[in-house]
């Protein structure tokens, strides 16, 4: 009998197949992550995307150029102001067309809110993976000051619909920036309460460092840019690289990871990045108000946008990374073909690299710094 | 130190009925009481965990749901009513099994969890003479008992026939037992010192000379380690990753619903007061009145001091346990498993041994 | 460097191996020449083309060429090129996954919607649609399914009322 026990064709051990999602609390939506395991080991993960493809790209083929921003939006719903703003530049490249200065500034101005409001969700969640749930409502609550912004912009919380090709479709309301300064005023001590919260704290530093090491070069070679990129130490942002609207006009830092707590490029500086982000966005939203000049803003707008025929990579800084729109024309109201450059669709094909070795906890940990959002992956 | 049990026997002896008919109507009396105990901890601690919560987060927590039409105050105790609303739709809600499921112990494990926090709270100490059986090996009894509920938390989530349950189950079992042992180090030096496993010697003890916390800087590091172990022990934040929601969906409960995962609820609150109200009468002095240490008060207001009041000091110390535990939960982030099993087996346990061997030494000193 | 200089450092090193398009900037490769072009992007110490964008697939409308346009950059040297290769329904183009692991997923995302396949490519299968789809949607000439395992497509606003 004893030996029997110790017989391995008996009592066998072996890979057991874990599928975590496509409903799953942690896959920030509907991804599913083929797990294989040898107790909390992870040996083999594969993600499986594709659960929320909405058609995005058929869909621009049937649509003419001002009705495709609505379908941007829905793309990265956490940060649709970015997506408008992406399309809209590579629209405006293909037209080749100049635009007022103010609505340079005011794009600059939404982008940044917006970057600061996609971060926010991004720290959130993220500590929400690790367990901790307190800093994930106070960062929402704080989100919830720059939705009301927002809304007051352009009336909506969530999908804006906001920035257009040529221009954008409201001038700014009345005491709009003043509620901005008012907002920065509120937010720039949160930081420091977050901190303080969760960033420092030990049980989250013994948790993120050292975990899921995105070697640098491992980073570029899989296309992951943003703040996970970032994060590895690379100094790669489109903002300061290829500079793009009214960004030179403006003095920021790129935040880049340290390797404070661990290694250079663990989660916790991935993490750490998007939190230096917010207050270098905060800079920038500082000085665009203070140097806005007056102006129309619908000066520019195009009565049809009707390119001509040609191609054109337009490229963007989001808050996930670099997204870009390649646009074909044939010359008529309608493009050819829109295809888009998600950066989570990347930053998501390194999770199997960087996260086999790992604990499943890790796994989440790893998962939730890398701030995938499912609509923009799927598209 | 009489019990409960002990003062009804006697009352029920003048009465001259048989035995066989006492006993069982001692022991139904008992088990209503500890029940309705249970349940109303249940229903007012989650209350008060989701008011701490809203605090904790700038929120308002439940405010709408209230009893009878009396909704409770506008700003702080709002919604009082909600927790009895979630219990009765626990209670009506479909109870599902799923088909792959081993059906007899899935059903049987909540009862098996039910019942070991259930047990538990006979040996219980709520004040002096305020006991349902009072035990010469109290101690030992509490610790055995609360033990019992792993064997159905193991049976839970091997049952469900889920792998998020399985692991759950698997978390659970290493965890728990694991943290037993410095509960049981830390038990084990307060014993050696008061000499008894009778938690009314111990107390007697503390009011002898001083409440254990106080009583040398080892007993002080013991009451650390039992405190977060007993944090352990209860699957709460940090150390809740049996349950691990963001990773585990829900850990060995997953698969249940309704009255059954009522139970595995009530049965957590249970288990957070027992292990508060034992951690206040072991180390915090039990019924002893804090103010006893600093013989402030004037004559008329001795009677605080007294036995009069020792459920109120009892439960007081027991609920700023519970409040602390609940602090925890809304601040920490989660361990890993592998950390937590470092925490248990390189931290706690070796300084746990240190600490009996210190105190022993201590004891011969002085 | 700019694009002229790109081209003619290229063109130094593998000489009628790239061709220009007129009045774009802008790299077209045959599928035959491409691996050894890209792994000279990829490792000539002053292209250094580390970054792999895009991979964008294109239907030429004809029913027969199809395309794919590589987006690159250099994240240490910072300069910027596109290349094209095009192929007629069938023939296949080499995979650069091997090179730039970013190829892979773009790679299996312009099989699965306009069909082009890569050759060596580590797992050449769909990504986002399911895997018993029929068709590259993005193809001109596609025609939607009506039915799909047995659920009726929705095709016009009638299905909703």
């Amino acid at each position: 009998m004893e030996e029997q026990l110790l017989d391995k064709s008996v009592i066998e051990t072996g890979e057991m197949v874990l599928n975590m999602g496509p409903q799953h609390p942690s896959t920030h939506g509907v991804l599913r992550l083929k797990i294989h395991t040898d107790g909390e080991v992870v040996s083999k993960i594969e993600p499986i995307i594709g659960y929320l493809h909405r058609c995005f790209e058929k869909h621009c083929e049937k649509l003419s150029y001002e009705q495709i921003v609505p379908f941007t939006d829905r793309c990265d719903y956490l940060a649709s102001m970015h997506m408008d703003h992406a399309y809209s530049l590579a629209v405006e490249k293909l037209l080749d067309i100049e635009l007022p200065e103010r609505v340079e500034y005011i794009r600059v101005i939404i982008s940044e809110l917006q970057r600061i409001a996609s971060h926010l969700v991004a720290v959130g969640t993220f500590g929400l993976d690790v367990g901790a749930i307190t800093p994930f409502t106070w960062t929402i609550r704080d989100r919830e000051r720059v939705l009301d912004l927002f809304e007051a912009l352009c009336g909506a919380r969530l999908l804006y619909n906001y920035i257009w090709p040529g221009g954008v479709s409201h001038d700014l309301p009345p005491k709009f920036l003043e509620r901005t300064i008012e907002f920065l005023e509120y937010f720039d001590p949160q930081i420091d309460e977050l901190n303080n919260l969760l960033t420092t704290n030990k049980i989250f530093i013994e948790r993120t460092a050292d975990v899921g090491v995105l070697p640098p070069e491992v980073g570029i070679n899989y296309g992951v840019t943003g703040p996970s990129l970032r994060g590895s130490g690379v100094n790669f942002d489109l903002r300061k690289n290829e500079p793009y609207s009214v960004y030179p006009n403006f003095d920021f830092d790129v935040p880049l990871g340290e390797g404070i707590m661990g290694t250079l490029g663990d989660s916790w500086d991935r993490y750490y990045v998007r939190v230096l982000e917010m207050r270098e966005s905060a800079k920038i939203i500082r000085q665009a108000i203070e140097q806005l000049p007056d102006g129309d803003v619908h000066a520019a707008l195009p009565k049809k946008v009707r390119p001509n025929a040609g191609e054109v990579y337009g490229r963007y800084e989001s808050a996930r990374g670099d997204v870009g729109f390649y646009i074909i024309s044939n010359g008529k109201n309608i493009p050819l073909r829109v295809k888009m450059r998600s950066p989570a669709f990347c930053n998501l094909s390194v999770l199997s690299e960087i996260s086999e070795g790992w604990m499943i906890s890790d796994i989440i940990a790893i998962l939730g710094s890398l701030d995938i959002v499912l609509g923009e992956i799927d598209r | 130190m009489t019990s409960i049990f002990d003062s009804l026997q006697i009352t029920f002896s003048g009465l001259n009925l048989d035995l066989m008919i006492v006993l069982p109507a001692i022991a139904l009396m008992g088990g209503t009481v500890i029940f309705l105990l249970m349940a109303v901890n249940a229903l007012v601690a989650v209350y008060f965990e989701r008011k701490v919560s809203a605090f904790m987060q700038d929120r308002l927590g439940p405010m709408e749901v209230g009893i009878l039409g009396f909704k409770g105050g506008k700003r702080f105790w709002g919604g009082i009513g909600q927790t009895l609303a979630d219990a009765i739709k626990l209670l009506v809600k479909e109870d599902i099994l799923p088909n792959d499921a081993d059906r007899v112990l899935m059903i049987l494990a909540p009862f098996i969890i039910f019942t070991g926090a259930f047990l538990t709270f006979i040996g219980l100490p709520f004040a002096e003479n305020l006991v349902i059986s009072d035990f010469n090996i109290g101690v030992f009894y509490i610790v055995a008992m609360s033990s019992v509920g792993v064997i159905g938390i193991i049976l839970a989530g091997w049952s469900s026939n889920n792998k998020w349950s399985l692991y759950g189950a698997m978390r659970a079992a290493a965890q728990i037992i694991s943290y037993e042992i410095p509960i049981g180090l830390s038990l084990l030096l307060v014993v050696l010192v008061a000499g008894s496993l009778n938690f009314g010697d111990i107390v007697q003890w503390q009011a002898d000379n001083r409440w254990f916390i106080f009583h040398s800087p080892f007993s002080f590091l013991a009451f650390f380690i039992f405190f977060i172990s007993i944090v352990a022990e209860t699957n709460r934040t940090p150390f809740d990753i049996p349950e691990a929601e963001s990773e585990l969906v829900a850990g060995w409960m997953t698969e249940y619903s309704g009255f059954r995962w009522a139970l595995f609820f009530l049965s957590e609150y249970a288990n957070m007061l027992i292990v508060s109200i034992v951690a206040s009468t072991v180390f915090l002095g039990g019924w002893l009145s804090p103010l006893q240490m600093f013989n402030v008060l004037p004559e008329a207001w001795l009677f605080l001091d007294g036995p009069t009041l020792g459920l109120f000091w009892v439960f007081l110390k027991a609920i700023i346990l519970i409040f602390v535990m609940m602090w925890f939960r809304w601040t920490f982030p989660r361990l890993r498993v592998d950390q937590l099993m470092y925490l248990c087996w390189k931290v706690f346990i070796p300084f746990g041994l240190a600490n009996l061997f210190f105190i022993s030494l201590w004891e011969l000193l002085f | 460097m700019t694009f002229s200089e790109i081209t003619d450092h290229i063109e130094s090193k593998t000489s009628g191996k790239i061709s220009l398009i007129e009045g774009k900037d802008v790299i077209q490769v045959t599928p035959d020449n491409w691996l050894e072009v890209a792994t000279l992007l990829k490792d000539d110490t002053s292209l250094q083309f580390d970054y792999l964008m895009c991979i964008s697939s294109y239907d030429k409308g004809n029913n027969k060429t199809y395309g794919a346009a590589y987006n690159f950059f250099s994240v240490q040297l910072n300069h910027y090129i596109e290349v094209r290769v095009e192929v007629e329904d069938g023939t296949s183009i080499p995979s650069v996954a091997g090179l730039w692991r970013a190829a892979d997923w773009h790679e299996r995302e312009a099989y699965d919607m306009m069909g082009l396949h890569f050759e060596n490519h580590p797992d050449l299968k769909r990504i986002l649609l399911s895997e018993d789809w029929e068709g590259y949607p993005l193809r001109k000439k596609y025609t939607e399914p009506d039915y799909y395992h047995g659920m009726p497509v929705p095709k016009d606003k009638s299905y909703w009322d």
